[in-house]
């Protein structure tokens, strides 16, 4: 059976879900998880493609697992900087670190 | 004579003030600058005894070194009587300036240092023949000029410092357009030699389309209007040797350009665009006049009066005549012994009663005579008296305009020559109220006469003023061969 | 001819005087600077006559006429446009030799005079080096061989009588006084300038003798050129020649542009004895003559020349009649006789005994020169004395001063015209040659001849009767005052006896002129008439003539204000040249031409205002348009490829 086309419409419903919360969240560590989201649909389509398409490699296996790593570290690092901007705004509020403009 | 040698003294001048600690760096400044005027002495001399110095179009001691050869740019240099006067003009007002500032208290070195980079640019202007390094050498003239006016400046000063750079360089890049435009009407098979281009000028829709980049380009450093509006504000601003630097040598980059560049390598366009550049330097000449009559601020009086001066410039260029361009010539020679000469008595003037304001002033003549007389001698000149320079000069322009009997040139002719009564409006005004007139302040009574570096500062600008003005046979003589090369090309053009 | 070889020490010697005294005097010079600059006219007043000498009676002639000798021309500004060239050239003919003897003559004496006058000032080795300064010019000036030199020399001039009359540096009148006579005179230059421009342009050279003979020569290029090319119906020659004009009519004070003189007396008296009574006002006069042959030829130029000459005689004249200071009076005085010679020269005829105007008027020139200066030297003496030059302080003088009575005495008969000194014989010369030439203007010489006697007596009377003597503040004056005034009145009294027929004429060729006992009744009457009336009204106080001025009503209230001149040039640069030229200009300058500069960086920096509220530094914000622009260049790019 291929599922392939179901998988993928659900991956991408997983996208704009995190897109949506990327634009319309203001909580900081709420948006880091929107981000995970997006980066997860990616994920769920390596390995959709990777079973269906080209099932004698393992290309999207490694890319996903290799994706979920970065992005350990990546909220690793997010978050400290979170953790920063809360420790000087006593926020964790998109809106209130808008310094870098003009 | 190696050439480079001009741009080496200063170079090496600039490095030795670095090295020397604050309080030296002045008698630095001051050897460099001495060394350097006996070195333009003895280039003069040498270019006396070339066999080849009277021959038309003799471009002598040239040297050619490629310096990116991929681009075709050389460091190609060489001189004729007409960038020789330059380089001497620079050279004397140089040394004075170097003497005026010898009370300067802030940042001694630095001031110092960026006064040898100014003159280097200088320098390396009138001696290069290739035009991508005159450009270099003009863009080294102005980056100096904001950090003198923006650090020792007075009054709105960074306003002006902005000011000036800012449209410095906005005529820096429409020159550069003019040149790149040279550079490809052949696919850059002359590369930007200035004697290949001249020997094979471009056709004339091409020159036209470039043409008046060129000359607006070099025209904003030379006042022409309506861009003159950077030399009031960056003159009046700028510490006394930035100013006698600015008026003296700066506005003539712009001439010399003007002729060399734009006229001398498109004459078809400056034949088609003639009528124009006569328009615009004879409304700058009357313009200018007026517009001084009504200043109150001695530097403004001068800067502004230096508008109308280098209308003549823009005017003896225009008329394309010899006896015009050698005019023209003269008065940059002139104007920029002269208004150096001006803004250093005025800076002199404003040391000792602390104002600039004419109508505060009075009776200087009473304390100061020396300072006085030398301004008497020079607000003359302004003025166009015969025996000094300026008389010359302007004569020179008026014979070369009225030449042509069309009837545009005769009125321009007509309204600069009424500017010399305007001219004698501001000066004698300016004179009475400031040198002549009742003392206005107790404390008048009891200033300083000059200095010994005011002195000689003073004295050796009006020994050329003089020089000029007593013996003006020596000068044309000098330009001559260089006024018949351009004009050979000019009337090359009108003959065909 | 090896006299020539002295002519130029003739500019040298003054020039280096000027230069050494102007250089040292402050310093080491300060006491001895007056001799040196005496000495240095000494030596040349000496060259001079002996020139004049050797020219005039030893000298070989040409056809009975007297040779034009060049002394020097080298060439000193070539402007390499049809060998036009300045040539500092020194030209020696009748003219310039006899100015150069009424210069030396008159400014030895007034050294002379200056030596007691000016001692004890704070700035009298300046004084003596301007003055020598100025003698050096106006040698030059008269000596010029070239149109150009001419104007060189003319405006060296025009700046020497510019520091003269602002010496006394410190009173407000006096520079103002300086400025306006400069630039009056300037402006009046500029015709000169202008005219020069076109002679030259035209004839190809700027050298007088060959300007002339092209432009007499109804053959030649140059005059045909400047015969057909005309500019609102008048011809370029005449255009030419008027503006030419114009700078004589400037320099010499002619109306309109007299303004100047009459406040030039602000400067010291001896100055204006040498400067604005007999030499450098006459230099107009002297332009005109040097180029007689060419003015001959064209009939609007030279009534234009006659008719100002005229009206400036009779104008001031009348003017001279009212003041009350001194040396106005003087002044207008000396732009009235100013305006004799310049219509003697525009009524003149060319060639032999039709040449008499030319000769009448530099005969004039040569007389007035003298009597004036004495005028003006006796006036230094008066003012020295009682320290005001208002005619209300002075009365009765003739006792406390009797030399400068006596002299002044002489110079008022000279001027007048009384038989038989010097002026009587120019005045009845220029007489004459009006007669023959123009009633009109003869009628207004006459007229101005017994207003001449009246203005100069009612001067005298007020001056040295009128009242009781007033109290004198100094005695009479040192000797080096007086020689000068002694000097002066011997030469008014026998100068109209030299036949200056022979001399001086237009052609160089001397003829015998008459002299006719019946024409000279006419002004003789009226300038006895006006010396009577004079005595009846001034020589002893009353109030007789208030009652005069009373009846004369307006015309006497506006002769009194000069006829209101001054308030119009005064109206005319306030107005018209400051409010509707200098100052919009300024303001034209500041706000469009700089406002366009101002505007453009202001416009810059107004669009980044407007753009920078784009980068709020919102990530979202950001996101969104990212986003945004994704969509929309993907649909385009689909879009395109559809297409």
């Amino acid at each position: 059976m291929n599922y392939l086309q179901e998988i993928l419409v659900i991956s991408t419903a997983l996208f704009f879900i995190g897109i949506y919360g990327l634009l319309t969240r203001r909580n900081i560590i709420a948006i880091l998880m929107s981000v995970e989201l997006m980066l997860n649909s990616v994920n769920i389509n390596f390995v959709a493609f990777n079973k269906y398409l080209y099932p004698n490699s393992l290309d999207g296996i490694f890319f996903s697992i290799f994706i979920i790593t970065i992005a350990a570290a990546e909220v690793a690092l997010a978050i400290a900087i979170v953790i920063n901007l809360y420790r000087n705004h006593d926020s964790v509020d998109i809106d209130s670190t808008t310094l870098l403009k003009y | 004579m190696n050439l480079l040698l001009l741009l080496l003294i200063p170079v090496l001048t600039l490095a030795g003030i670095g090295l020397l600690p604050a309080k030296k760096a002045k008698w630095m400044a001051l050897l460099g600058s001495v060394v350097q005027l006996v070195a333009c002495i003895i280039l003069l001399r040498l270019f006396l005894q070339q066999p080849d110095a009277t021959l038309s179009g003799a471009l002598l001691f040239q040297n050619d070194y490629t310096w990116y050869s991929s681009l075709n740019i050389h460091l190609h240099t060489g001189i004729d009587g007409i960038s020789l006067s330059m380089i001497l003009l620079t050279s004397l007002v140089m040394l004075a300036g170097v003497l005026v500032s010898w009370n300067i208290q802030k940042m001694t070195k630095e001031f110092f240092m960026l006064l040898m980079l100014l003159s280097a640019g200088a320098y390396g202007f009138f001696i290069s023949l290739d035009l991508f390094v005159v450009f270099f050498f003009l863009e080294i003239a102005v980056i100096p000029k904001f950090m003198l006016i923006g650090i020792w400046g007075s009054g709105k000063k960074e306003y002006s410092a902005t000011k000036l750079a800012l449209m410095l360089m906005g005529a820096s890049a429409m020159i550069f357009v003019g040149l790149i435009g040279l550079y490809y009407q052949d696919q850059g098979a002359d590369g930007f030699n200035l004697v290949a281009l001249a020997a094979n000028p471009a056709p004339l829709a091409v020159q036209k389309f470039f043409f008046p980049f060129a000359f607006i380009g070099f025209g904003v450093f030379t006042a022409l209007f309506p861009f003159h509006t950077w030399v009031p504000d960056g003159h009046s601003s700028a510490p006394t040797a930035g100013s006698m630097f600015l008026a003296g040598i700066s506005m003539k980059l712009g001439g010399y350009g003007c002729l060399r560049v734009a006229t001398y390598l498109m004459p078809d366009a400056a034949h088609y665009y003639a009528p124009w550049i006569i328009l615009l330097a004879a409304i700058a000449i009357l313009y200018g006049a007026f517009a001084t009559m009504m200043q109150t601020d001695l530097k403004y009086i001068n800067a502004y009066s230096s508008v109308s001066h280098c209308g003549f410039v823009l005017l003896g260029i225009g008329v394309l005549t010899k006896t015009g361009i050698a005019g023209a010539v003269i008065q940059m020679v002139s104007h920029g012994l002269m208004t150096a000469l001006f803004f250093a008595m005025i800076g002199m003037v404003y040391e000792r009663t602390h104002t600039r304001d004419i109508a505060k002033m009075g009776g200087l003549l009473k304390s100061i005579p020396f300072i006085s007389t030398l301004f008497v001698m020079v607000a003359l000149c302004s003025l166009g008296l015969p025996g000094f320079s300026g008389f010359v000069a302007e004569m020179m322009v008026f014979i070369g305009a009225w030449e042509n009997a069309n009837p545009l040139y005769r009125i321009a002719t007509l309204a600069a020559t009424a500017s010399i009564v305007v001219t004698a409006v501001y000066i004698l005004n300016t004179v009475g109220k400031v040198i002549m007139g009742p003392v206005k302040k107790e404390s008048f009574l009891h200033l300083k006469d000059a200095a010994w570096y005011e002195k000689s500062a003073a004295l050796l600008l009006i020994a050329g003023i003089l020089l000029i003005g007593m013996a003006p046979f020596l000068i044309i003589n000098l330009i001559e061969p260089g006024t018949q090369s351009i004009m050979d090309k000019i009337t090359l053009i009108s003959g065909k | 001819m090896n006299y020539a070889q002295y002519i130029p020490l003739l500019l040298a010697l003054p020039l280096l005087s000027f230069a050494i005294l102007g250089i040292w005097g402050r310093k080491s010079l300060k006491k001895s600077s007056g001799i040196i600059g005496t000495m240095v006219l000494l030596i040349l007043t000496i060259i001079s006559i002996a020139v004049a000498t050797h020219y005039f009676f030893i000298g070989e002639k040409l056809n009975n006429g007297y040779q034009t000798i060049f002394a020097l021309n080298i060439p000193w500004l070539n402007f390499g446009y049809k060998n036009l060239s300045i040539d500092i050239g020194l030209l020696l003919d009748p003219i310039s030799v006899m100015m150069l003897v009424v210069i030396t003559v008159v400014s030895l004496m007034v050294h002379i005079f200056s030596l007691g006058y000016m001692k004890g000032e704070e700035r009298y080795p300046t004084y003596f080096a301007f003055l020598s300064l100025f003698t050096f010019s106006m040698l030059g000036l008269v000596l010029s061989a070239n149109i150009f030199q001419m104007y060189i020399f003319w405006e060296l001039v025009g700046v020497s009588s510019y520091l003269l009359i602002g010496f006394y540096f410190t009173q407000p009148k006096a520079v103002a006084a300086a400025k306006k006579a400069f630039i009056v005179t300037r402006f009046a230059d500029l015709g000169f300038l202008i005219g020069i421009l076109m002679l030259g342009i035209q004839a190809e050279t700027f050298d007088f003798l060959t300007l002339i003979e092209r432009l007499t020569n109804a053959e030649s290029t140059a005059y045909i050129n400047m015969h057909t090319t005309s500019f609102l119906g008048i011809s370029a020659l005449t255009w030419a020649l008027s503006l030419v004009f114009v700078g004589g009519a400037g320099k010499s004070a002619m109306f309109p542009l007299h303004i100047w003189l009459p406040d030039a007396m602000e400067g010291p008296t001896p100055v204006s004895a040498l400067i604005h009574a007999a030499t450098m006002v006459v230099a107009g006069v002297f332009l005109v003559a040097r180029l007689f042959p060419i003015f001959h030829f064209n009939h609007t130029a030279l009534n234009l020349v006659a008719w100002t000459g005229a009206l400036s005689a009779l104008f001031a004249a009348v003017i001279a009649c009212t003041q009350t200071d001194i040396k106005r009076v003087l002044a207008y005085s000396t732009m009235s006789q100013i305006g004799y010679m310049m219509f003697a020269l525009g009524v003149s005829g060319y060639g032999g005994e039709s040449g008499l105007g030319y000769t009448a008027s530099l005969f004039h020139l040569f007389t007035h020169a003298f009597f004036k200066s004495l005028l003006f030297l006796g006036a230094g003496i008066i003012i020295h004395a009682i320290h005001s030059n208002d005619l209300k302080d002075m009365g009765g003088l003739r006792h406390a001063l009797p030399v400068t009575h006596l002299t002044f005495l002489i110079a008022c008969l000279a001027i007048a015209g009384v038989p038989p000194l010097s002026g009587f014989f120019s005045k009845e010369e220029i007489l004459l040659a009006a007669w023959e030439g123009n009633r009109m203007i003869f009628t207004i010489g006459l007229l101005t001849a017994g207003l001449t006697a009246f203005y100069m007596f009612r001067l005298y009377f007020l001056i040295f009767w009128n009242r009781p003597a007033t109290k004198v503040i100094s005695k009479e004056a040192p000797a080096s005052m007086k020689i000068p005034l002694i000097i002066l009145a011997a030469i008014s009294l026998v100068a109209g006896f030299i036949p200056f027929s022979q001399l001086v004429t237009t052609d160089q060729q001397p003829f015998k002129s008459s002299f006719h006992v019946l024409f000279s009744i006419a002004p003789l009457l009226l300038v006895i008439a006006g010396i009577f009336t004079a005595m009846r009204l001034y020589k002893n106080p009353g109030e007789k003539a208030a009652h005069l001025a009373q009846w004369f009503g307006k015309f006497y209230q506006g002769a009194l204000h000069k006829f209101y001149i001054d308030e119009v040039y005064l109206f005319i640069t306030r107005n018209f040249i400051y409010k509707i030229i200098g100052s919009p200009a300024a303001r034209f300058d500041k706000q469009v031409v700089d406002g366009g500069v101002n505007g453009l960086g202001n416009g810059t920096r107004f669009i980044a205002e407007k753009i920078k509220a784009l980068q709020n530094g919102r990530v979202q914000w950001y996101l969104l348009v990212f986003l945004g622009g994704i969509l929309i260049l993907s649909f385009i790019f689909i879009g395109w490829n559809k297409i």
